[in-house]
């Protein structure tokens, strides 16, 4: 099924993400140079402060479902904010922990709850948040060779409307949300995470 | 006695705890009265304690300075056989977000029951690292002998079940409720990387019985913590905190002991006795040859028969430090997991010393009181566990990062 959503990307950044974060957050016992060298790091990184959509976006409490290889995919949840005074448009995301990630959104469709690419990206309104949850919108990630376990952390970077990116970590956690109202019976093209994840179990 | 160093009568204020409203002036009962000219009624305000918190990150872990609350939790976890570095990492990393979120009063990560951890009443989640924890991140030497070789005692009794552990998380509360959420969520994270070896619970009188700073009552009944190094003093930093090395640098060691009270050969004791026991009064603490409880036993003392009062096995004259290195922070707790089938009770002390080098302190004081000390008759040491107490952590590191990497 991952073949079946396999798109072309405009960066690959998977691996070496993951890293490159790890060395970020070691830097408080570094020396001061390397500190300030990291810092400039991270603002190349989001551009111009002041011009770009990345500077008025805020993720929080973001997190990641742990997943088998097995299963290949899981989602990231979290609440993204904009402090700007125009919405924001998330457009794409990228993860360390496979080459493919998408935006989902769940419907209704028939008398099931199922999910699907958000058209158009999710829209965080000028003001105020958009947030991911179980049974609501995901970053879903697709195309998973290893397991996310409990406790790693998955570096997310979120492409936005102005181009600009937004980096965050997030910390995986084990849980059941979500699983228990959804259909295990989906076919591919409107897949179902959670569903499939309990499929992928048996 | 008169050792500069060692002075320490002074007021316990306790330690970092955050008014979340009203300041200081919250703590007591507003009052408000009503004019003369309306009818005659008046009305008291007490406000509700519940939304107060402690900070988790900082130097220095929580639940050390801050004074003991009314209930505690000590679990102790062992991580899976084949446990290595990054299973250490992930669990602490897990535990760490946990902590520092339910202490804010927030739910952990992928938790949507907010009610629950929203009052935490002074929550704070403290970690200790036993010997299998630097056995598994292939750093067995920086575990400090005394934390992995505990000396035995001639009067200890021990029990597995209540000893040991490669990683202890206390968790303390004024109130139950959050507190029980918060170890149960602590323990639901932890369970994918680590068993539960035990759990212990007790408790303290409950927040506001007596006045803030008022030293509790043990199950004997005695004023217990007299002696503290006061919070927020160089004194107490010197006791407690360890100056190295670099990744132990505000970090603590912890000895944990189960401490069983015979209490019923205790109730039947003679006040008199009980208070020879402990050179201490039973009703206030103050010394036996008189003072405010602040003060120490005179042991120079004699009475009209030229006797001397406080005798040379009470427990506070062989406890007390003879050098500065022997000061130790006790923050006890009590336990009551009884009555048994036959109605005997199963009570005792939940014994936490924190200092910065137990090699010098607790073992220094427990080897004087396991030979002399007159309390040997009514207690008995039946669980013990050492544990290293990593210092604070920043925002966005975990406990023990310096050391695990
Ligand atoms: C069930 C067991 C124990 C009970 C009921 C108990 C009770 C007390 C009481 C009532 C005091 C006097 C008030 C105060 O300063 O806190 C005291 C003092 C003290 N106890 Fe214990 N204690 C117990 C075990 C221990 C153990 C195992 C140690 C250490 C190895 C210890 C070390 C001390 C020290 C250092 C003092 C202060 C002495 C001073 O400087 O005045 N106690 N204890
Ligand atoms: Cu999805």
């Amino acid at each position: 099924m991952p073949a079946n959503l396999k798109r072309s990307r405009r960066f690959a950044f998977a691996a070496s993400a993951l890293v490159a974060v790890a060395a970020l957050s070691a830097c408080s016992s570094d020396s001061a140079t390397d500190s300030d060298a990291a810092a400039d790091n991270v603002k190349v990184v989001g551009g111009d402060a002041s011009a770009t959509a990345a500077d008025r976006l805020n993720i929080a409490d973001q997190w990641v479902k742990t997943a088998d290889a097995k299963a290949g995919m899981t989602a990231i949840f979290g609440t993204i904010t904009n402090t700007g005074d125009q919405d924001v448009v998330v457009e794409s995301a990228k993860t360390s922990a496979s080459d493919t990630t998408e935006l989902h959104e769940m419907v209704m469709k028939g008398n099931e709850m199922i999910m699907q690419e958000k058209e158009g990206g999710f829209t965080v309104p000028a003001g105020g948040e958009h947030e991911l949850a179980p049974g609501g919108d995901h970053l879903m990630v697709l195309n998973m060779t290893e397991p996310i376990e409990a406790g790693d952390e998955v570096t997310v970077r979120l492409t936005l409307g102005d181009g600009s990116t937004q980096e965050f970590t997030a910390l995986a956690k084990e849980t059941t949300a979500g699983e228990e109202k959804y259909d295990t019976e989906m076919d591919m093209g409107d897949s179902d995470e959670m569903g499939e994840m309990e499929d992928a179990a048996k | 006695m008169s050792q500069p160093p060692l002075s320490r009568r002074r007021l316990l204020l306790g330690g970092g705890a955050t008014l979340a409203g009203g300041g200081l002036a919250g703590a007591a009962a507003g009052l408000a009265l009503s004019g003369n000219d309306s009818p005659a009624v008046s009305q008291v305000v007490e406000e509700a304690k519940g939304s107060e918190n402690v900070a988790f990150y900082g130097v220095h872990q929580p639940g050390i300075e801050d004074a003991a609350q009314a209930h505690v939790r000590f679990l102790a976890l062992d991580l899976k056989p084949g446990s290595d570095v990054e299973h250490v990492r992930r669990l602490l990393r897990l535990l760490t977000d946990d902590a520092a979120r339910m202490m804010r009063g927030e739910v952990p990560l992928a938790a949507n029951d907010p009610e629950l951890p929203a009052l935490p009443s002074r929550l704070t989640v403290t970690f200790g690292f036993g010997p299998g924890l630097f056995d598994a991140i292939g750093r067995p030497d920086d575990c400090p002998d005394v934390i992995r070789n505990l000396p035995t005692f001639a009067t200890d009794q021990l029990e597995d079940r209540w000893s040991g552990g490669d990683l202890l998380i206390q968790v303390c509360s004024d109130d139950a409720v959050p507190l029980s959420y918060a170890l149960r969520r602590l323990t639901r994270d932890a369970r994918s990387l680590a068993t539960v070896r035990w759990c212990q619970s007790g408790f303290n009188p409950a927040r506001g019985s007596e006045p803030a700073g008022t030293t509790h009552r043990n199950l004997f009944g005695q004023r217990d913590g007299t002696a503290n190094p006061p919070g927020a003093t160089t004194e107490f930093t010197d006791t407690v905190f360890s100056t190295g090395p670099d990744w132990l640098k505000g970090g603590s060691m912890l000895v944990f002991r189960r401490i069983r009270m015979d209490l019923d050969d205790w109730d039947d004791l003679g006040r008199p006795a009980k208070e020879m026991a402990m050179a201490r009064k039973m009703s206030d603490g103050s010394p036996v040859t008189g003072g405010s409880e602040q003060d120490d036993p005179d042991t120079a003392a004699v009475d009209q028969n030229g006797f001397p009062i406080v005798a040379q096995e009470a427990h506070v004259v062989q406890a007390t430090a003879r050098v500065p290195e022997e000061r130790m922070l006790r923050r006890a707790f009590s336990y009551d997991d009884g009555p048994s089938a036959d109605g005997k009770p199963d009570c005792g002390l939940l014994f936490a010393a924190y200092q910065a080098d137990a090699a010098k302190a607790f073992v220094a004081v427990q080897t004087r009181l396991a030979e002399a000390d007159a309390m040997n008759e009514w207690i008995t040491h039946i669980g013990s566990a050492t544990f290293v107490v990593p210092p604070g952590c920043a925002e966005g590191e975990f406990i023990g990062q310096a050391l695990v990497g």
